[in-house]
């Protein structure tokens, strides 16, 4: 046995601290959880108000922009064209919204991140354990807090989604930078570009390949989320999943497994095929 | 005038500088003093002047400290020792702020792998100077064409540097660097990476621009036929020390060392 003495009890403070900051900051907590909840009732309002065929077009057009491919775009409309097939077009349209809204905030806080990672390797000794930890901590380690500070419903589930989703970004972000050829950056030196100048017109670009990667990366793993976050009560595709288990109807179950999956390809193709582009343009591959 | 002013110029990596910098005045090689000391000199308390207009090549084999000389100059890379001026001012004493827009104005520099923005345009590589500057769009694309006229790259304007071979993109290096308007060029073995028949045409086609520009030019080679047909003068450096600095007459008919006339051994023959 472990001695007593040398045991520690880590749960009385953090229970402390949760406490503390409902208390204090409920309001802060809530007003943001409210706006969060504006942005995506608004996105998940307008995927599925709008026209079925509508929204099969949107995802035609994404597509052949990213990939300029006739065919990739069509096949990818059909297998979105299934999950209605499926009898799932609601609940896809619920989750392909969440699935944008927790992909964007993860690149909105990726990116910057990825930047400071990139500038020393003190902050990437630093910040590749704490992005290991909130790859590997259990969702609902940390899902169980957010119930209690946003409350049941989309936005802890936002932000269940965009902690697991935003290290492959982070992650990449550094990698692809770190990777942009030293010529290059010395000649933007060279014709005395600002650190800023240099950021977003030589590494960013350079290294979007590689942040496109850690998107792609981003949005497979969010999509891994949908069930969990079903599970404190995020509508959607997840929620059927759930449903389906709860009442051992595996039927159900799998349709709605299947339509997560057409859903994966949708975004993998998309957001891979644009990457892969980008370094052709480049004479790259 | 004097331009350029390297004044007991230093760099040394490591520790021990003091005294690697002595066993480099005693005349040991770059490598016994890396063996000695851990310490890496580039270059030892090296002086030069470069005249305004005239184009002052820097000669030696890979290793000799001239990549480092040059970069010196622009303040890109910060001397252990002794300081560069330009003009009168010494570029390591200015604010960063200044050195990068004294780099910005009056220096460009053309690297031996080009150096270009693979996701840019020939254009917009071009044109990335003038950007760095903050020129408007417009007033850009009309420097640009013509500078991308000039190195002769007519009707590629729109074309990835992937898409052009080892020779246009380094037209494009040269455009890049003559449309900011600097009136120093540093070139770092700019033609190396060419084959023979295209870098005779490069070094023609700078010979005809720097006739109409008269530009001052720092260009880094280790080729004396190329520092000879193009040089006013020529440095020759060696474990990061001059041995020689003259004209190509000078350094072919009294070669200071035998260093320097293993150098020209081909040339006279």
């Amino acid at each position: 046995m472990f001695p007593d003495s040398f045991t520690v009890s880590i749960s009385k403070p953090i229970n402390d601290f949760v406490d503390w900051l409902v208390v204090n900051y409920g309001d802060v907590f809530q007003l943001f959880s409210d706006s969060l909840l504006v942005v995506l009732v608004a996105i998940e309002g307008f995927f599925r108000d709008a026209p079925w065929w509508f929204v099969l077009l949107l995802i035609g057009l994404v597509a052949y922009g990213a990939s300029r491919s006739l065919r990739l775009a069509l096949g990818l409309v059909t297998l979105s064209f299934l999950m209605g097939v499926l009898g799932l077009w609601d609940e896809a349209m619920q989750t392909l919204a969440l699935m944008l809204v927790a992909t964007s905030i993860a690149v909105l806080i990726g990116l910057p991140f990825g930047v400071l990672l990139s500038r020393s390797d003190k902050t990437r000794l630093v910040g590749l354990p704490i992005l290991d930890a909130m790859q590997t901590l259990p969702s609902f380690v940390y899902l169980i807090p957010a119930l209690m500070l946003f409350g049941l419903g989309k936005v802890p589930a936002i932000i269940a989604t965009v902690i697991y989703a935003v290290p492959p970004i982070i992650r990449l972000t550094d990698l692809g930078l770190r990777e942009v050829n030293k010529e290059v950056l010395e000649a933007a030196d060279a014709f005395g570009a600002t650190p800023r100048q240099r950021l977003w017109k030589v590494e960013l670009p350079l290294a979007l390949p590689s942040i496109m990667a850690g998107i792609n990366q981003a949005t497979m793993m969010a999509l891994s989320m949908v069930v969990i976050a079903s599970m404190i009560g995020n509508r959607g595709l997840g929620q059927e999943v759930l449903l389906g288990i709860n009442t051992l109807n595996v039927g159900r179950g799998a349709a709605a497994g299947l339509a997560i999956v057409a859903m994966a390809i949708v975004l993998d193709r998309t957001t891979q095929e644009y990457a892969r582009r980008v370094q052709i343009s480049r004479g790259e591959t | 005038m004097t331009c350029i002013v390297l004044d007991r110029v230093s760099k040394v990596y490591g520790r021990e500088v003091e005294k690697a910098l002595t066993l480099s005045q005693d005349g040991l090689a770059t490598s016994e003093i890396r063996d000695q000391t851990g310490t890496v000199v580039a270059l030892a308390e090296t002086t030069l002047q470069v005249s305004a207009g005239e184009v002052f090549m820097i000669m030696g084999l890979s290793g000799s400290g001239k990549s480092t000389l040059l970069r010196l100059i622009n303040g890109l890379i910060e001397p252990s020792g002794g300081y560069v001026s330009i003009d009168g001012t010494d570029i390591n004493a200015l604010p960063a702020a200044e050195l990068r827009a004294l780099r910005r104005d009056r220096l460009a520099m053309v690297f031996q792998g080009f150096g270009l923005l693979p996701h840019r345009t020939v254009a917009d590589n071009v044109g990335f100077g003038l950007e760095v500057q903050g020129v408007s769009s417009d007033e850009r694309h009309a420097a640009v064409s013509n500078w991308i006229a000039s190195v002769g790259l007519d009707g590629f304007s729109s074309a990835l540097p992937h898409e052009l071979s080892g020779g246009m993109r380094q037209r494009v290096g040269l455009a890049r660097a003559l449309a900011t308007g600097a009136d120093i060029l540093l070139m770092d073995e700019p033609f190396s990476a060419l084959d023979p028949l295209i870098r005779r045409e490069m070094q023609d086609l700078l010979v005809g621009l720097q006739k109409e520009l008269g530009k001052t030019i720092v260009f880094v080679t280790h080729d004396l036929s190329e520092a000879v047909k193009l040089g006013s003068r020529i440095a020759i450096l060696k474990d990061g020390q001059i041995i020689q600095v003259g004209t190509g007459a000078e350094i072919v008919g009294s070669p200071a060392d035998d260093y320097v006339s293993a150098f020209t051994e081909d040339l006279r023959a």
